[in-house]
């Protein structure tokens, strides 16, 4: 919405319902797409809809879980709020799973439920669930809206609490009654919310001890969360690296937040990392954290992470300081203020003679990158990270985003994807969902309309949301699905065949897989197949030549894992690795 | 530092719906079991104070204090050390007392600035504000004359006036 268009809204009064008073504060918060699925205790909203003239979309799921996780998509790949409805019971704890996904992953979300109306709240009514008592430990706030008057005020607060600090979701549940009821409108203004604050103060003292910590350090590292991306601060991260030259190290959710293709770049750090980035983690002597959170796939056993370091912490959430590890020197606050600070700091505090002193670890940081890349061998059968690569060079030059479920095929595709910008790889982190894939595809592209949007799925997450391909078609919405097929619980299969004797239990889903191409055809998709790497690129040129609506079943080896691997509760830099021979291919990186 | 002890928390909240069970959420979700717990009004109607008591190690009272200052209904959460502090808490206990005994128990009751607020026939009831260490010495003094019931309110605690010069709720230092 233009900023003219955008005050109007704001400044809008008048009698309405309080259904009508949702569309309006949507408007004036700036929405201008949701998801969702229309219900008994939300049909208020949803006639309003109809009735009213607005500015905002209103996408038509097939399942709410697919409209949570679409919102997540459209937040993660344009920096927006996304917004979800759905209606109570069923309809709202079907929105837990993505509610989840965003607390974990700090995805800005906003869901709003209708609930019973107040008098049967308690009541054990028809679909009658405590959606606010249910999220509650998931969600960053949560609103049982009181008064139709209350409706705006809670809606603002939504919307700030949802997209500052620490982005998280937030839940609004508004009973039916409240929906019809009429009162006088106004937006309000302020925010009095005496109990939030993501305002931290300057503390000279800390940056100058953090820029004494990296002119004593002569193996510095630079380790980055998703933190980044959601401050929009990659450009001031990159500026930071370049002035320490620090190797960079990417978690899953930071990737793309420096680019992959940067010199300095060691990419993926943790489970299944790389070699060279848990190596440089492990020998480093000062470990600059920024906006990430030490989570157990990073650091493997915790006391045994980075033995040597000292740690200088960045974030905009103070709860994160010290939870895992014990930070040296914190840095609280809005990393597009506190990296510039640090940066100067450093440029002041003898830094030509620390470059000198730290040439010996950049030469071994090359090193062991250049010995150890990703890498994986051919073989008869279909190998999935060739694919991976084939899309990549396919693309490559145009906007691309990238998406996956949960599993090997997201591994493989952290590990072979070159992605040098942000909110370009959205993948499921904390929560691990299976399923995520498919509809944050969807929403990305919806938020994203130029860009050519890829699901990286596997067979079994697939499964778990395809019903999506529904909206993909009613929406033209051209996400290509690359499922990559191997006929496993791939990942719980790799576990079980390393650390359970090859009990494969309850993990084969050979014979009940349905075809892919019939079922991407059902729903009007393009379907696609190939199942030798001479049909690989031609189904990539056609799936991307036809911008619709499409799903390639690619038929993979169902016996590739994934490698390198630091087995559970191991020390992060003792992966385990498969014997290589003379045939394997590198990395693309 | 790894070693449990007690921790005295006063959260001070707005009053809204839903915001004990927010609070108390956050103990459960991370194992911490909860001593004692006080909820009542402050001096504005619309601010409540809920007073905690835990045992957990410092680094875990640390995560739980951040926690609980992320919530947005807690305005903000202060750790009482007891060297600067006024803790109380009220008791009432219902005491066997038989006529011989009662002089005994209404005596030991003054030591302890207990009132008797009834009596029957076999028992007394007395009304304590003390410290809780008090009471519970009170209670076992009283033990062997058998106790028939006992409630407790669970603590409430204040900076002391001399120490926090005058100022209401001194600020913890969560930025470390």
């Amino acid at each position: 919405m233009s900023e003219s268009a955008l005050d109007k809204a704001r400044k809008r009064t008048g009698r309405m319902t309080g259904a009508e008073a949702i569309i309006r504060s949507l408007e004036a918060e700036d929405v201008t797409i949701c998801w969702g699925i229309p219900g008994g205790a939300i049909l208020p909203l949803y006639d309003a809809f109809m009735r009213c003239d607005h500015t905002i979309q209103h996408v038509l799921v097939r399942h709410e879980q697919g409209a949570g996780h679409m919102a997540q998509g459209y937040a993660r790949a344009t920096g927006k709020v996304g917004v979800c409805i759905a209606t109570s019971g069923p309809g709202a704890t079907n929105l837990v799973t993505p509610i989840a996904d965003a607390f974990l992953d700090s995805t800005p979300l906003v869901a709003i439920t209708g609930q019973v109306p107040t008098h049967l709240i308690g009541t054990d009514a028809f679909q009658e669930a405590d959606i606010t008592g249910i999220v509650m430990p998931i969600v960053k706030h949560s609103f049982l809206v009181q008064t139709v008057e209350d409706i705006p005020r809670a809606l603002h607060e939504a919307f700030h609490i949802a997209s500052t600090g620490r982005p998280g979701p937030v839940l609004v549940d508004v009973p039916k009654d409240l929906q019809q009821a009429e009162f006088d409108f106004s937006y309000p203004e302020a925010i009095e919310l005496p109990g939030y604050s993501t305002e931290f103060p300057d503390v000279p003292a800390s940056i100058a001890a953090a820029a004494t910590l990296i002119a004593q350090s002569k193996r510095p590292v630079i380790y980055v969360g998703g933190g980044v991306i959601n401050a929009e601060a990659s450009e001031d991260l990159i500026l930071f690296a370049e002035t320490l030259q620090a190797p960079v190290t990417t978690t899953l959710l930071a990737k793309g937040a420096f680019p992959d293709s940067h010199p300095l770049s060691v990419q993926m750090p943790g489970m299944h990392g790389s070699k060279y980035a848990n190596w440089t983690i492990h020998r480093s002597d000062l470990l600059i954290t920024i906006g990430a959170r030490f989570d157990d796939r990073v650091t493997g056993k915790l006391d045994a992470f980075a033995p040597g370091a000292k740690v200088i912490h960045f974030d905009i959430d103070p709860a994160e300081i010290s939870k895992n590890r014990r930070a040296d020197v914190t840095l609280l606050g809005d990393l597009k203020r506190t990296l510039p600070a640090l940066r100067e700091a450093v440029v002041e505090t003898r830094n030509a003679e620390r470059l000198a002193d730290q040439r010996d670890w950049l030469t071994d940081v090359q090193g062991w990158r250049k010995e150890n890349p990703f890498r994986y061998m051919k073989g008869e059968k279909l190998k999935p990270q060739y694919i991976i690569e084939q899309f990549d060079r396919a693309l490559k030059g145009k906007d691309a985003i990238w998406v996956t479920g949960v599993g090997q095929h997201q591994m493989w595709a952290a590990q072979f994807l070159s992605i040098d910008g942000p909110r370009r790889w959205l993948t499921s982190g904390g929560l691990g969902t299976m399923g995520f894939g498919a509809p944050a595809a969807i929403g990305a592209q919806q938020g994203c309309p130029d860009a050519y949007v890829v699901n990286f799925d596997g067979d079994g997450c697939f499964q778990m949301t395809s019903q999506e391909l529904a909206t993909a078609i009613c929406y033209d919405v051209p996400v290509i699905h690359a499922v990559m097929n191997n006929g496993w619980l791939g990942m719980v299969r790799q576990w079980q065949e390393l650390f359970h004797d090859e009990r494969f239990s309850e993990t084969n889903l050979f014979g009940t897989i349905p075809d892919f191409v019939k079922l991407a055809e059902a729903y009007g998709c393009l379907g696609l197949r190939a199942e030798t790497e001479a049909e690989v690129d031609a189904v990539i040129e056609q799936a991307i030549a036809e911008r619709r609506p499409t799903v390639i079943d690619f038929r993979i080896d169902h016996d590739e894992k994934v490698y390198p691997m630091v087995p559970a509760g191991a020390a992060s830099h003792e992966m385990i690795d498969q014997v290589w021979d003379n045939e394997w291919v590198e990395e693309g990186v | 530092m790894a070693t449990p002890g007690h921790h005295t928390l006063s959260v001070l909240v707005e009053n809204r719906p839903g915001v004990l069970s927010r609070v108390c959420g956050l103990f459960s979700r991370r194992g911490f079991n909860i001593e004692s717990l006080a909820v009542g009004p402050t001096e504005r109607t619309d601010r409540s104070v809920i007073t905690i008591r835990v045992d957990c190690t410092r680094h875990s009272v640390e995560q739980v204090v951040k926690q609980l200052d992320k919530l947005i209904d807690v305005i903000d959460v202060l750790e009482v050390e007891p060297d600067s502090a006024i803790e109380r808490e009220l008791l009432l206990i219902k005491v066997r007392a038989e006529a011989e005994h009662r002089l005994e128990i209404m005596r030991m009751a003054e030591v302890f600035n207990a009132r008797v607020v009834d009596a029957g026939a076999t028992t007394l009831l007395l009304e304590c504000v003390e410290h809780p260490d008090r009471l519970a010495a009170l209670e076992e003094l009283l033990s062997p004359y058998e106790i028939v019931e006992a409630v407790r309110t669970g603590r409430v605690a204040m900076t002391r006036a001399s120490i926090a010069n005058e100022a209401a709720r001194p600020k913890l230092n969560i930025l470390g």
